[in-house]
């Protein structure tokens, strides 16, 4: 693995989560050196993969094309996402697709700070598929299970250990020790299959 | 061939018929010995002659005879945990490599359902030729460590008897799950160098080492699979590419001949499959995984003890 740079694992979160991770960084000075979003439960996330339910496209370039899309999780939380002349293939598919339609997207995390001084998260997608409510059902549960075994980990390190991991120090001092926002949107989007579960058994 | 391998290989012969025949160990050694001795024949041959002579006398088949090659336990490749034992195998011939001294006849990997072992036969040995694919029952062979791993040694008493069954080798394969997060270039409809031994991958119709050169066709996948924690680069062939696309090497070439582009065709397979889930087993190679069989993840999941989980923490 040494003369091959490691992929970034594309990290499962949800959009709760994901638009609170305003916090960035890299890990060294290098130009191209790669930028990390921090999320809250204490993991770097330089990639995510995430499914969800496409409910609005629209093109906000000015003088190129410039798509803007809106993917909701099972809680009605909304990923943003921006696709322009650099992600062809994402951006025709945001032009062509019609919502609502489930799409698995991967991309990148990216923040921008609006004139307010407000930082508003989104995606950078590299790849977006139209997908069936099978595949989305399997992601809700993924990230579900993703999630928790974040906010495991933040809740049993201690921030006063010497050896605690660094992002979740990271995350402490940037968010506070407050996660249980995130357990919340974990519980609610399970409730959610367990209630079409329900529904589609009636 | 000495008198003491003689002595071995009468005395299994002996211990193999003393439920059915009573026979005489130096008997044994004795027809053994004219036929090595006078006549030349290779201590295996001799005893498979004199074993069937013995066979006849009981009037018994071959495949009634018990005891293996003289009461060695039979053992699977996995199991060989141990240097100095004597055992049987049973096993196909995966790899024959070159010798690099005269004293070795054969150097190879042997395999079965279990794992692979790598074998050795002495050129002293006198033992007829393994050919590479073939499978075979070898009896009495010792077993073997070198630095923490185990081999096995043919030997002058070793038999080998070829099988009519092959015998199926297990791989150190493993089954990776997770979302197909991206398809690498040099996917989808390529061309490989026809020269031999080469299959190259050629990039604007050359080949890095024979130049350019008029391309074979051929399909693949170099696909990365990420369950959230871990990425693994898998490798679809060209008949894991039709079986996960359903596109054949034929179609992909009428794809690619109407748009006169080969590109059309990794576009066409990345809609399909892209940010899906597929579970994918096959052996590792270097960083890659081969895939041998996959599967598209389309079953409900259970949310129910997560969702316990969730709640309680």
């Amino acid at each position: 693995m040494a003369t091959t740079p490691t992929r970034e694992v594309a990290r499962r979160v949800f959009a709760r989560e994901f638009n609170d991770a305003s916090y960035t960084f890299k890990e060294s000075d290098d130009d191209r050196a790669p930028v990390y979003v921090l999320l809250p439960t204490g993991q770097r996330a330089n990639r995510v993969f995430l499914v969800g339910t496409l409910t609005e496209t629209e093109d906000v370039g000015e003088d190129s094309e410039y798509w803007q899309g809106r993917v909701v999780d099972p809680n009605g939380d909304t990923f943003f996402m921006y696709a322009g002349q650099y992600q062809p293939d994402a951006a025709s598919m945001l032009r062509e697709l019609e919502p609502p339609a489930y799409v698995s997207v991967v991309g990148k995390p990216r923040t921008y700070e609006t004139d307010e001084g407000d930082v508003n998260v989104s995606v950078r997608p590299e790849s977006i598929s139209q997908v069936d409510e099978a595949t989305r059902d399997r992601w809700v549960v993924e990230a579900a299970e993703r999630t928790l075994e974040r906010i495991r980990r933040f809740n049993e390190a201690d921030p006063e250990d010497p050896d605690i991991d660094e992002y979740i120090q990271m995350a402490h001092e940037e968010y506070g020790d407050d996660v249980e926002p995130y357990r919340q949107s974990v519980v609610g989007a399970l409730e959610s299959m367990e209630d079409a579960a329900e529904a589609s058994a009636d | 061939m000495s008198e003491t391998d003689l002595r071995t290989h009468a005395e299994e012969i002996h211990e193999q018929f003393t439920d059915q025949l009573d026979i005489d160990v130096d008997d044994v050694e004795e027809r053994l010995d004219t036929l090595v001795n006078e006549y030349k024949v290779p201590a295996s041959e001799a005893r498979r002659s004199v074993v069937n002579t013995y066979l006849d006398e009981a009037g018994m088949e071959r495949d009634q005879l018990g005891g293996g090659g003289g009461g060695n336990e039979q053992v699977d490749l996995a199991d060989v945990d141990a240097p100095e034992e004597w055992v049987d195998v049973r096993a196909t011939v995966v790899e024959l490599w070159d010798p690099r001294a005269d004293a070795v006849a054969q150097v190879g990997l042997l395999g079965d359902e279990t794992g692979t072992i790598k074998f050795t036969k002495w050129s002293k040995s006198d033992l007829p030729e393994l050919e590479e694919g073939k499978s075979y029952s070898l009896r009495n062979v010792v077993t073997d460590e070198y630095q923490g791993r185990f081999s096995v040694k043919l030997n002058r008493t070793t038999t080998i008897e070829e099988l009519d069954e092959e015998i199926e080798v297990g791989d150190d394969s493993v089954e990776v799950e997770g979302a197909l997060v991206d398809i690498q270039s040099g996917s989808g409809l390529i061309k490989r160098c026809p020269e031999e031994e080469c299959t190259r991958v050629l990039q604007n119709g050359r080949c890095s080492e024979h130049g350019e050169v008029e391309g074979e066709f051929d399909l693949r996948i170099k696909g990365v699979l990420d369950d959230g924690q871990e990425v693994t680069e898998v490798i679809f062939d060209e008949e894991a590419t039709e079986k996960l696309t359903g596109i054949t090497l034929e179609e992909a070439k009428e794809m690619a001949m109407d748009a006169l582009d080969t590109t059309v065709v990794a576009d066409e397979m990345r809609a399909d499959i892209l940010g899906r889930y597929y579970r994918v087993t096959g052996p590792t190679f270097g960083r890659y995984v081969l895939a041998d069989d996959q599967e598209r993840l389309t079953g409900t999941v259970d949310a129910d003890e997560l969702l316990i989980k969730a709640r309680s923490i």
